[in-house]
């Protein structure tokens, strides 16, 4: 039972990235010779007229995994913060930076484009949430097939991550 | 799921109906791998997990192999006394201390007898230890790491034979010498090895806590050859018994001088008596030099301490520690039946086993039935321990273990067979071969008081036509026996790695709940990782260059470096950002003289470089750890020693 569940999700997903990769065109020209400058990496179009992932808005989208409802209180809580930004710092700015595309997106202004669940639930399993939900399989095609890490937070610090997060616009 | 098993039974059933009928080549169904139910029982579906793991030794690759029952799928080596490659153990600077010894730098051994760590007679499955025969050393593997964390040197040995096998709260792990030796070790005339020759057997203290080993006491002993030994347990714990050979103590063409005696000994040392006497100051602190090396997992480092002390005792200064039991033809395995009460003396020049009774023996150690001394040790006599003899009718006995139901079973070498008997009749109850030349045999948890008597390793030394041809080596052959019935039954046959001589079992259920995952980059104490890749930097004293370095998927920071010059010594501090199972980052720098780093996550690793060539080199990732792994890879800049580049690094600008 269990296995033909599996079978019917591998083929859900199989079929999703197959319609996905459509989405993909590379329209320049192998460039060789140049100077290459992450920030200048041009980020590639989707054919459709459809708003690359790290730019669209998706903040009714709660994501796929074990948070389903978060309310945040009014009033941010520094403690959480500062416990926040040091776990940001060790286990993140590998590939995360503050307000500049690097790795993966900059995590600067994503309170404005994410909901609370989503962003908690990619942190504690990027890989579901890239099996299984739109935004996050698009970012990876949008940043080069560079698939998150996943670094093993608790519920709790996946949480003190996301304070921190309350504090960059 | 019961439903899909009858069907698979009956698909099975067809399958053998069908095969029966056809040529098996004039082998007999009595090689039941052949047979289709003996498939079913050592099948491990795909996605499924065996149902025990079991850790055989090496042999010449002084590693320790990980494997699963009843599949016999190999999972992992452990690097132990050897240098290995596949992850830098010994080649690491973390881990060089590691292969430390009295003489220098030794990077390898002959790994021989892992025994897993015991409370209260039953596996904990807390560690496992194991021999190091050539140069003598004892290490301990953590369990939950499946890595090593310490190995000791055993002055005053020679051939560690004898080792290394744990009291039943793993009070000690000891240590016998196979070969004498003069001892303090001297420039005198081998053929005045008589009577000047001595046999150490250490007993090595393990701390309850962390593990940590330190040598007890070293019991001198008369100059034969202690070949094997298993702890007392039950009413026997507090004892230990050793095999001897060569009693004749001949130094020259042993195969022949060594075969003289009709009985050698078993040597019955009570070690509490020894450890009530040290701990009361008894003993001798004798000049010694010898190896302690402890790996910190928290550092991920190694460090060596030069212990230059050792405790020895006399036997005859502790009255009532050492008796012989005289055990007919060059007794070789040494086994101890789960009660204690038995113990059994392989004589492998024999057909026959010999086994003593513990109650026997304390009978007539109370009455004082001596028949003799050897050394002023007093020998008792053979009939007065003497339990019963199981004639088996094979050859060359060599080693035997218990299935906790009251049977044991015995390894003949020279007939290439697995011989199961009763213990207390000695009757043969069934016998299967083995191809060829079985030496030790393993069931899980079979030195211990709780045997887990569902299935018998046989470890061969001699493949021959077992498997495919691959030149004049071949791995040596290992059978699964099902012995959870009447009568054994051969299910399957698999290679194995280096030679494996002992081996030990224990449920899968005792350690992969434990099994460590990932290394926390919170709890890296490492003195030169980094906690983030702002930390990362490239520092130079003399001509001492340090770069600290981390990774993540897929990119290493810094990946572009310069100022480093043709005769710096460059260390590459690699601390691997990764918290997820099983995502380890490999390092390898072109020309380096010595092997890559393989650094699992949250770890530490140091590598290092001495570039001789000017020119822009590259290093890269050897573990293809993501899509984008092919682009993990980053440039040196090497310039001439006069240069005067400035240090720098960077990452993406």
């Amino acid at each position: 039972m269990r296995t033909i569940g599996k079978f019917a999700f591998l083929f859900t997903v199989g079929i999703l990235i197959s319609c996905g990769g459509k989405e993909e065109k590379k329209e320049e020209r192998i460039q060789i010779g140049q100077k290459p400058k992450v920030e200048s990496i041009k980020v590639e179009e989707p054919t459709s007229d459809e708003v690359p992932a790290s730019k669209r808005i998706t903040l009714d989208n709660k994501g796929v995994g074990e948070i389903k409802n978060l309310e945040l209180p009014a009033t941010i809580d520094n403690a959480m913060v500062e416990r926040g930004a040091a776990l940001f710092k060790t286990n993140c700015t590998a590939c995360h930076k503050i307000g500049k595309r690097f790795i993966g997106p900059s995590p600067s202004g994503i309170m404005e484009r994410r909901s609370p669940e989503w962003i908690m639930n990619m942190i504690l399993d990027p890989q579901l949430m890239v099996a299984e939900d739109r935004c996050a399989k698009d970012l990876l095609v949008e940043f080069n097939g560079a698939a998150m890490a996943n670094q093993n937070m608790t519920k709790e610090q996946a949480r003190d991550i996301l304070e921190y997060f309350r504090t960059l616009k | 799921m019961k439903k899909y098993k009858i069907h698979i039974l009956s698909i099975i059933g067809a399958f053998a109906l069908l095969t029966s009928c056809g040529n098996n080549n004039g082998q007999n169904s009595s090689n039941g791998a052949l047979n289709a139910s003996a498939a079913e029982k050592m099948y491990v579906a795909p996605g499924e997990q065996d149902e025990f793991y079991a850790f055989m030794s090496g042999g010449y690759s002084g590693n320790l192999t990980v494997y699963g029952l009843p599949s016999g799928r190999m999972f992992k080596e452990i690097p132990v006394f050897s240098q290995f490659p596949t992850s830098g153990y010994g080649y690491s600077e973390e881990t060089k201390p590691m292969l430390n010894t009295s003489h220098g730098f030794v990077p390898w051994d002959d790994s021989h007898h892992p025994d897993i760590s015991q409370t209260n007679g039953e596996l904990d499955g807390r560690w496992i230890f194991i021999n190091g025969n050539n140069t003598p050393r004892i290490a301990r593997i953590s369990l939950s790491t499946f890595e090593t964390e310490e190995i000791i040197e055993v002055p005053n040995s020679a051939g560690n034979h004898s080792s290394s096998f744990i009291t039943e709260n793993t009070e000690y792990v000891v240590a016998g010498t196979r070969f004498s030796v003069p001892i303090p070790q001297r420039d005198m005339p081998i053929s005045d090895y008589k009577g000047n020759f001595k046999g150490s057997l250490s007993f090595i203290s393990v701390d309850p806590e962390h593990g940590h080993m330190d040598i007890k006491f070293q019991l001198m002993l008369p100059g034969f050859n202690y070949d094997l030994s298993h702890p007392g347990r039950g009413k026997s714990h507090g004892w230990f018994f050793f095999t001897t050979y060569n009693t004749e103590e001949a130094h020259t063409l042993q195969e022949v001088n060594a075969s003289q005696n009709d009985k050698d000994f078993i040597a019955a040392v009570n070690w509490k008596k020894i450890e009530e006497y040290v701990n009361n100051g008894g003993g001798t602190k004798m000049p010694a030099n010898y190896a302690h090396n402890v790996y910190d997992e928290s550092t991920h480092t190694a460090t060596t301490t030069m212990k230059k002390e050792v405790v020895t005792v006399d036997p005859l200064k502790v009255p009532g520690a050492v008796y012989f039991l005289p055990t007919p033809k060059s007794p070789h395995g040494c086994d101890v039946d789960p009660s204690g009460e038995y113990i059994i003396g392989n004589g492998k020049l024999s057909a026959d086993l010999t086994v003593h009774s513990f109650d026997n023996m304390i009978a007539a150690i109370e009455a004082e039935k001596f028949d003799g001394e050897a050394y002023g040790i007093p020998i008792l006599k053979f009939e007065d321990v003497l339990a019963g003899t199981v004639k088996s009718g094979g050859l060359g006995p060599l080693h035997t273990e218990f299935d906790g139901k009251g049977n044991a079973y015995t390894t003949f070498f020279i007939s290439s067979e697995v011989v199961k008997w009763k213990l207390g009749s000695w009757e043969v109850l069934d016998r299967k071969p083995s191809y060829y030349s079985v030496g030790h045999l393993m069931i899980p948890g079979g030195n211990s008081r709780k045997p887990f008597g569902k299935y018998v390793v046989a470890l061969n030394k001699i493949t021959k036509d077992r498997y495919l041809p691959v030149g004049p080596e071949m791995e040596h052959s290992a059978q699964l026996y099902d012995i959870s019935g009447e009568k054994m039954e051969l299910i399957y046959d698999f290679p194995t790695h280096g030679e494996p001589h002992y081996a030990a079992g224990i449920p899968a259920e005792i350690l992969a709940p434990k099994a460590k995952k990932i290394y926390r980059l919170d709890e890296n104490k490492h003195p030169y990782a980094i906690n983030n890749p702002s930390e990362a930097r490239v520092t130079r004293d003399g001509n001492e260059v340090h770069i600290y370095m981390s990774t993540i998927r897929s990119h290493f920071t810094p990946d572009n470096i310069e100022g480093i010059k043709v005769g710096d010594k460059v260390y590459f501090h690699i601390t691997n950002h990764e918290q997820d199972f099983d995502v380890p980052h490999g390092f390898a720098m072109i020309g380096q003289n010595t092997s890559e780093l393989l650094i699992m996550p949250g770890q530490t690793k140091t590598s290092v470089w001495e570039p001789k060539q000017v020119g822009v080199w590259p290093f890269y990732c050897t573990d293809f750890c993501s899509a984008l792994h092919q682009e993990m890879q980053g440039y040196v800049r090497v310039s001439p020693a006069s240069s005067n580049i400035e240090l720098s690094w960077s990452l993406g600008d």
